[in-house]
């Protein structure tokens, strides 16, 4: 029956774009641990990576699209549904875009802020990994959505706490203020992938209501 | 060429019919866009015409309710009033019932006609009123409940979900849509089968379509234009204009509807329990527009949703107001059509309590001295004669209902014409026609005694004991007395 073979296209497809979302928030905390080793090869080929995930994702959110309204699916939920894929194809926009600026300016991160950068990745790539995991609930359990997102603000928060020690630490060096401007702007670049995140779960908090009344 | 201009009020009807019942089926789901409206249409009217032409004819070879109405222009005129009762409510986006606008025109014919109102008629609809609403909307809560807990439990994918509702809404559509052909044909061409100017006709050699059959098919395609034409205002009330409903609440809406319609209007299912002495569920009037309206408002008094009650407000008043307007309407018209067109409307009804009759009713153990004072007298009015047997006797309602049936005169004859054209032999059991064949060209001044002796040649023409594995058996019965009645009496061809 073409009903529910449409549905079920769909819903592949909706699941592969989560997959890709979360392997590029994979690829992105590799690539700033390779940057951060030195690692030149790892880290281009992290580019090269990251770039074919947000196209493939870009490709996969057009084609739920196009499905959903050719097919007249999901009616009630459209328009929440496209607004969750397009904010969460927003992340992998994100970090493509931050590891492609370490790739243009190729900043130089003194030894004792190696640390500090190391954890905000880390915990930006938390934030990205559980909105992911939030977002497969709401297909899937709305009741749970709730569950999962407080991990979300929790990695966001912790992610806002690092960034602002580590640029307090920078701005109390005796760097060149270049240098420092530089190094702040590169730690915003990071924490970015979070704010992404949290953007992407307040409105899941909204759709979840929604789908549970 | 008459018939045929008689006929187009029967498929007015049907297409208002179409345009205000196809709402209580698909409203909900073209309301939630799950359904498209032209897919639903397209659904609604091919099950339709499956369900009026296969179901229908099976089924419902009475005469409908119209089948009270004795002439033909009578029943031309009283469907007109009706069809343009709900012609008018669907214009106004109401949703009304289509039944209710033909019981009410019927009134408004025995008015005209001084025919005597069964009672039963008013009773059914202002039960109606109450009892469906309640019904269907206790049975929406508790199949939200459990469509809910079903949901909670399984936690299937929303877009599997969507599926799956959407599903289930086409499917219930679809069975609605078969069920309202089969159920409401009759009342939208059921009049005309005595005058069927139809006869059978093979398909390609592959089935045999009967007259009846093809009269339903006209009529059913007619309810299908109206499903098609202007259906869709009526469905966004339904569906969105008196509460926004979701898919599933939509769906759940649909299946109240269809299950309170089934358990409770049923006939096949109560004999069915009842052959296999299981309770049975109490009978009780139930309207389509009713259930759907009571399920919705169930289901959001249940969740707390908004109703626009000023909506809510206009579809009850369209409620009562449709059998008056419609018994108005059908009045004036009924007069216009005697008077200004000079088209017998009405038969004449004479009655008369004679020696017979009395010794009938006291077989029947009704008895009153007053009877005598009027008996022998001849009335050409039936609510005269009512009002002198409330006056002269101390008998009850059913009692005097009996006595006015019985006292009812005319001329019939068993025509062995009419019964080789006319009678679908499909309908009726072998031994019920061998019966008519062997009464053949009696005469009989009452059609009780054409039944009495029906009865006596052949056991299939007798009622059997009221219990309720009988009933559908009984009723059956009565239908096809009814439809006797009207074929063979005699002053539809040899009166002026």
């Amino acid at each position: 029956m073409s009903l529910f073979k449409s549905s079920r296209i769909v819903e592949k497809q909706i699941d592969e774009f989560l997959d890709t979302v979360a392997e590029g928030a994979l690829v992105f905390r590799s690539g700033i641990n390779a940057y951060l080793e030195s690692a030149r090869a790892e880290f281009e080929a992290s580019i090269i990576e990251i770039g074919k995930l947000e196209n493939r994702a870009d490709i996969l959110s057009r084609e739920v699209e196009s499905h959903l309204y050719s097919h007249s699916l999901i009616p009630e939920h459209r328009g929440d549904v496209l607004g969750l894929l397009e904010h969460t194809d927003n992340i992998i926009d994100t970090v493509k875009m931050s590891l492609m600026q370490f790739s243009v300016e190729h900043p130089v991160i003194p030894d004792e802020f190696d640390a500090g950068y190391r954890k905000l990745g880390e915990a930006s790539y938390q934030a990205a990994d559980a909105v992911v995991v939030s977002t497969r609930a709401f297909f899937r359990d709305a009741t749970a959505v709730k569950d999962t997102l407080f991990k979300v603000h929790h990695y966001e928060k912790e992610a806002d706490g690092i960034s602002d020690t580590l640029k307090r630490a920078i701005f109390a060096s005796d760097l060149e203020l270049a240098h420092k401007t530089q190094l702040r702007y590169f730690a915003l670049n990071v924490e970015r992938i979070s704010d992404r995140a949290e953007e992407v779960a307040d409105r899941l908090a909204i759709y979840a209501i929604k789908r549970n009344t | 060429m008459g018939l045929l201009l008689f006929l187009s009020s029967g498929l007015f009807l049907g297409w208002s019919l179409g345009a205000n019942d196809a709402a209580n089926v698909f409203g909900t789901a073209v309301g939630t866009r799950m359904v498209r409206f032209r897919t639903a249409a397209v659904i609604c009217a091919v099950f339709i015409v499956l369900g009026a032409t296969l179901s229908g004819a099976g089924a419902a070879h009475t005469l409908g309710r119209l089948g009270a109405v004795n002439t033909l222009a009578g029943a031309f005129t009283v469907a007109l009033a009706a069809a343009l009762t709900t012609f008018w409510m669907t214009r106004l986006k109401m949703p009304v019932s289509t039944s209710q606008a033909i019981v009410g025109a019927i009134i408004g014919w025995n008015i005209y006609a001084a025919s005597v109102t069964d009672t039963d008629s008013l009773t059914r609809i202002v039960l109606t009123w109450v009892a469906c609403p309640l019904i269907s909307g206790t049975l929406a809560v508790v199949l939200f409940m459990l469509i809910r807990w079903l949901i909670n439990t399984t936690n299937p994918h929303l877009l599997r979900l969507d599926a799956m509702t959407r599903a289930g809404l086409i499917l219930a559509g679809a069975f609605g849509s078969y069920s309202l052909g089969a159920n409401n044909i009759a009342n939208v061409m059921g009049v005309f089968v005595p005058e069927n100017p139809f006869g059978d006709l093979s398909v390609f050699g592959l089935f045999v379509l009967s007259g009846t059959q093809q009269l339903f098919l006209l009529g059913s395609v007619a309810i299908g234009v109206g499903v098609f034409t202007y259906s869709e205002r009526v469905m966004r009330t339904v569906g969105g204009g008196l509460v926004r409903l979701s898919p599933v609440p939509a769906l759940v809406v649909v299946l109240a509807h269809s299950i309170t319609l089934f358990l409770f209007a049923s006939e096949g299912l109560e004999h069915f329990l009842a052959s296999h002495h299981l309770p049975t569920f109490p009978l009780v009037p139930v309207s389509s527009s009713q259930a759907v309206v009571g399920a919705i408002v169930g289901i959001s008094l249940f969740k707390g949703a908004p109703i626009r009650y000023r909506v809510l407000g206009e579809i009850s008043v369209g409620w009562i107001t449709t059998p008056i307007i419609a018994g108005v309407v059908a009045f004036l018209m009924l007069f216009f059509v005697d008077n200004v067109f000079d088209q017998r409307v009405h038969q004449d009804m004479r009655y008369r309590i004679d020696r017979i009759v009395v010794e009938e009713l006291a077989r029947q153990g009704v008895a009153d001295a007053g009877l005598d004072e009027i008996a022998g007298t001849t009335f050409a009015n039936g609510v005269k004669f009512k009002r002198d047997l409330e006056t002269a006797t101390t008998l009850a309602e059913d009692d005097i209902h009996r006595v006015i049936e019985l006292s009812r005169l005319g001329h019939w004859m068993i025509d062995p014409g009419i019964l080789a054209e006319k009678i679908d032999t499909r309908w009726l059991t072998a031994a019920q026609l061998d019966a008519l064949r062997t009464l053949a060209d009696r005469r009989y001044e009452r059609s009780w005694l054409m039944h009495r002796e029906l009865a006596a040649t052949s056991p299939d023409w007798s009622e059997r004991p009221p219990a309720a594995i009988h009933r559908s058996w009984n009723k059956e019965l009565a239908a096809k007395l009814v439809f006797l009645d009207r074929v063979f009496r005699l002053e539809r061809r040899d009166e002026p």
